[in-house]
């Protein structure tokens, strides 16, 4: 660790925002920490009572507030994705994946030498690959 | 078959209407009702890529849904109108009679009492609920196929089943 490294240096750094239906944020971000012990860089958020447009400004809030530009979010149709791509219109550099599952967000928290949006794609296609289906004939 | 599902939800095209509902109802169309989106492009492609590509999505503003509810209706598949609030609605029961609106989702706003887990009211909306009511409308609370549909009066008291 540098000499100049401070107190708030410890701090887990958060680098991507996970949100969707019921408590599918906290319990993928629950699985991350059990297989990696990384789930604290992922920020869950539930949005349970909101409508769309507070779905929208709590999503801005937390990116801005901890400096995050990745979203992933659970469906394509939730009000999640629909809100994170209003967000996406008035900022350049985020990312959302929508569809992401725990392949992806292991993908993403293991990337390394990738910008967070190059990490965020890249995750995106280990995810879609990491669906199987077996027996039955498959 | 025809409109088989008139709600009122202010999250519109979301996961509840498109697999919720839209699976087991085997829907073919989404008719949007909603002045803000139907004057703005963007935020109808927004709507469109959350739908698969077998269903369509129909933009109408208050005013302009009116003119189109009889082509809905003799649609040969099933289709759902969908509105964000109950005054858009209510213009649409008073033009075109509507048997029953689903209250699928009011969400948590200023001024807004909680009245079930997904509904949240002001007391001029309660009021709007209980006019449709006394139009001969049915109206129920019930935000996905599997769970039972809440009465007017157990939605305005709260009693979530």
């Amino acid at each position: 660790m540098s000499s100049e490294s401070t107190q708030s240096d410890q701090r887990p750094r958060h680098r991507a925002i996970v949100a969707g239906h019921g408590e599918f944020a906290a319990g993928l971000v629950s699985a991350v920490e059990q297989i990696t012990g990384l789930g604290s860089q992922l920020i869950p958020v539930a949005v349970h009572k909101l409508g769309v447009a507070d779905i929208e400004a709590l999503l801005r809030e937390r990116m801005i507030a901890e400096d995050v530009r990745v979203i992933f979010t659970d469906l394509q149709a939730g009000s999640c994705t629909m809100a994170s791509r209003r967000i996406l219109r008035g900022m350049d550099d985020a990312v959302l994946i929508a569809g992401a599952n725990l392949p992806t967000l292991l993908d993403f928290l293991f990337a390394e030498g990738m910008s967070a949006p190059q990490a965020a794609r890249h995750a995106a296609e280990r995810g879609r690959a990491a669906i199987a289906v077996h027996g039955a004939g498959a | 078959m025809t409109l088989v599902l008139y709600r009122i939800d202010d999250r519109l095209i979301h996961g509840q209407v498109v697999v919720g509902w839209g699976q087991p109802l085997d829907i073919g169309f989404i008719v949007l009702v909603d002045d803000t989106v139907a004057a703005e492009e963007w935020e109808q492609e927004l709507y469109r890529m959350g739908v698969p590509p077998e269903m369509d999505v129909y933009f109408h503003s208050s005013a302009d849904a009116v003119n189109h509810l009889a082509k809905y209706r003799s649609d040969p598949r099933a289709g759902i109108l969908l509105t964000g609030d109950i005054a858009t609605m209510r213009r649409l029961v008073d033009a075109k009679g509507i048997a029953a609106v689903n209250v699928g989702g009011i969400h948590s706003a200023s001024g807004r009492v909680q009245r079930l887990r997904y509904v949240f009211l002001t007391p001029a909306e309660e009021r709007e609920l209980r006019d449709l009511a006394a139009r001969g409308v049915s109206v129920t609370a019930q935000d996905v196929p599997g769970a039972r549909p809440v009465s007017l009066d157990d939605l305005l008291a709260g009693n979530e089943p």
